[in-house]
């Protein structure tokens, strides 16, 4: 369970996210839809203390996220590609991250194993750093990397852009499967309306900071977002 | 837990870009860094020596200790310009299940050990080795020596505190300013106060808790101060500086070249590779002065007065030029889209290398000082860099095949180097130094020079025939260029 009371972030005089009351109870697969500058990576990195709202608490599984740094331990995430260590390779910041979350290489080797298809024999034994890897590779290894460890909580912003076709059914299909018995959060902004309502079984809208839309998804969702982005 | 954070420095350190380079310009910039240290560690051991014989009638050490206090100053005005915290090391491990605190003591940690702290100990302890060697007391010295490193940690510090505040800065300047202008003016001796309380360390080695006091006290300030900040909007976040957009309409007046100069203006002023070759070019007007001060040069080697000559004003050309069209590498693909035609683009580079060689040219008239036949030398240097290296890089560019990211930082920066980058030395520096040497040992010290200045009128009379071959090399090499460019590292 997610809870966000009142928070509200301002930069000098402009308010750049303002939400009352979120709450987004364990196994619900969530979805940040809105445009650019609404507010969803703010509340991202709000959510992972990586900035200090303004006013109000984030709680996550009832650990207040400024307050402690416990929520650490079954939190994974991934913002963007400069949340990765440029100048490994992606097995040594798996093994790395694995390491932080109490795997040894062989719980690594072993939890890389089924993720072979999608890395598509790009990422793994290439002798490459992370820095020198495609756009859309270092983000199949950082969403990869969010979901080691057996998080209770994951969160990814943007996880289909730039990602192939094929990459992004699988995560699609993996994201489902992972909320399938209620016990994974799953987080994720997007903006590709389709993806998002696929996955999402709730749909919240920012526009300018604020939440304008709080909707369960339904076979109309799709059509109803569309309908309100392109108004 | 730090078993993580050394491996993962040890890593940073080996992966940098900067090892990322041919063997052969590995041994080179080794020789250059076995070089300085050399140099310092001579200064060290030296420094004991020529102090003594400069004043024999004073003690070294005390010399030494009456500087001090404006060597730490100076040391902070230098940190303040030079010195960045590696906040950003800690940007990927923010989300993962690590203690804040671990996290902020490994930043403070690793700048302990940054190059402005090791520098100063290449001075202060062979200085101290040989202190002891010369029969100081070694406890004394010792204390010395780990109140020096105490207090450059100090200063590591407290720059951290200050952190960029510009009045706390400036305030650094007078400090240090107004010291010297005190001991000049026989006001008030800094130098004797900073000389008691260093001799106090010698003799009374048990001072050096105040040293020791003192950066644990630092140490804490910032601990807690940086433990407040750990967030991507304080401090670790990347300062996105205002893009500063400069009116350049006055750049219309070329016409069908203008968008392209401006944005040669643009790329040379907003990215720190290109800026510092582009201030540097201003520092090699000055490289002069090293040849032309030494009359051993005139005497038995005048050749070298040319090559001297030809880097006053071709700082620029030479150092930018040699790059053209790599300076363009990361969206070298995207121009090839667009409508441009190669002979503008080329010209454009052709018009600004010339133009900034001309300024540079004029800037050099103080060299007239040292006699009207040195200044003509820099005059025939500039119009050959005019008329041949402006012309000879651009062709000697289409070879380019390394791409330059644009984003990386500007200092002892070899990206894009390749063997083009060695080769051309040859003709651009080459040329006219054989050039000078036959013609002034077969006639004389005029003929060299003008058979220069001659090179770079036929280069500035014919240009647009050599643009048209430059032109069709470079649409020739098009794939080629891009494909290379296209490629990671």
């Amino acid at each position: 369970m997610i809870t966000s009371t009142d928070i509200s972030k301002t930069y000098g005089n402009t308010q750049v996210l303002n939400i009352e009351d979120l709450k987004i109870p364990k196994g619900q697969s969530f979805g940040l839809v809105g445009n650019n500058g609404a507010g969803k990576t703010t509340f991202f990195n709000m959510l992972l203390d990586l900035i200090r709202p303004t006013t109000g608490e984030i709680t996550n599984h009832d650990i207040a996220v400024s307050k402690s740094e416990d929520w650490k331990t079954f939190t994974g995430s991934f913002i963007d590609e400069s949340f990765l260590i440029g100048y490994l390779t992606p097995e040594e910041y798996f093994y790395f991250i694995g390491d932080l979350r109490g795997m040894n290489t062989v719980d690594v080797d072993t939890f890389l194993q089924p993720f072979d298809e999608i890395f598509n024999g790009e990422i793994l034994g290439k002798k490459k750093f992370l820095r020198d890897l495609s756009k859309g590779n270092q983000k199949k290894a950082g969403i990869i990397a969010a979901l080691m460890g057996n998080p209770q909580v994951i969160i990814l912003d943007e996880p289909f852009a730039n990602l192939d076709p094929t990459t992004q059914i699988r995560l699609k299909k993996m994201l489902k499967s992972l909320t399938e018995d209620n016990d994974v959060t799953v987080l994720i902004s997007s903006h590709d309306l389709s993806h998002i309502t696929e996955v999402c079984e709730r749909i919240v809208v920012l526009e300018k900071g604020n939440v304008v839309k709080d909707i369960n998804t339904s076979k109309e969702t799709l059509t109803e977002l569309e309908s309100y982005f392109s108004a | 837990m730090i078993r993580h954070f050394l491996r993962l420095e040890w890593k940073q350190y080996f992966r940098s870009a900067y090892w990322q380079k041919g063997i052969a310009l590995k041994i080179v910039m080794g020789f250059f860094a076995l070089y300085f240290l050399l140099v310092f560690l001579a200064i060290g051991v030296g420094g004991y020596f020529i102090l003594k014989k400069a004043f024999p009638e004073s003690d070294p050490l005390q010399i030494v200790n009456s500087y001090l206090v404006f060597a730490i100053v100076a040391d902070l005005v230098f940190r303040y310009m030079m010195q960045k915290m590696p906040i950003m090391d800690i940007k990927p491990l923010l989300t993962l299940p690590i203690q804040k605190s671990k996290l902020v003591h490994y930043v403070l940690g690793k700048s302990a050990f940054s190059f402005f702290n090791v520098i100063g100990l290449l001075f202060y302890i062979p200085f101290s080795v040989v202190l002891i060697s010369k029969g100081y007391d070694t406890n004394g010295i010792l204390a010395w020596l780990f109140s020096m490193i105490l207090i450059i940690q100090s200063t590591n510090f407290l720059n951290f505190l200050i952190n960029k505040n510009n009045k706390v800065f400036w305030a650094l300047v007078v400090v240090l300013l107004g010291g010297f202008a005190l001991k000049y003016f026989n006001l008030f001796d800094v130098g004797a106060m900073s000389q008691t309380l260093f001799d106090g360390i010698v003799t009374d080695p048990i001072m050096v808790i105040i040293p020791l006091a003192i950066l644990l006290v630092l140490y804490r300030v910032n601990y807690r101060q940086l433990k407040s900040q750990a967030y991507l909007d304080a401090a670790v976040s990347v300062k996105v500086k205002e893009a500063n957009t400069a009116d350049l309409s006055w750049a219309n007046k070329f016409g069908d070249m203008a968008p392209f100069i401006k944005n040669e203006i643009r790329l040379i002023w907003r990215n720190k590779r290109t800026k510092t070759v582009f201030l540097m070019s201003f520092i090699f007007l000055f490289y002069g002065l090293i040849f032309f001060t030494n009359p051993m040069y005139e005497e038995k080697m005048p050749t070298f007065l040319i090559f001297a000559s030809l880097f006053i004003t071709g700082g620029f050309v030479i150092n930018y030029g040699q790059f053209i069209p790599a300076w363009e590498s990361s969206y070298y693909r995207m121009l090839m889209t667009q409508n441009l035609r190669y002979r503008k683009y080329l010209e454009s580079k052709w018009y600004l290398m010339s133009v900034i060689t001309a300024i540079l040219f004029f800037l050099s008239t103080p060299y007239l000082y040292f006699g009207v036949d040195k200044f003509l030398m820099i005059a025939a240097g500039a119009i050959f860099n005019i008329g041949f290296n402006t012309l000879f890089l651009l062709y000697a560019g289409s070879f380019n095949r390394k791409k330059i990211d644009l984003n990386a930082s500007g200092f002892g920066n070899t990206q894009g180097t390749g063997a083009t980058q060695f080769l051309i030395i040859i003709p651009i520096i080459g040329l006219p130094m054989l050039l000078f040497w036959g013609f002034s040992s077969l006639f004389n010290f005029n003929a060299g020079i003008i058979v220069i200045a001659i090179v770079g009128i036929l280069g500035i009379a014919f240009k647009n025939y050599f643009m048209g071959l430059i032109e069709k090399k470079y649409i020739k090499d098009k794939y080629v260029t891009i494909h290379a460019f296209n490629q990671t590292t």
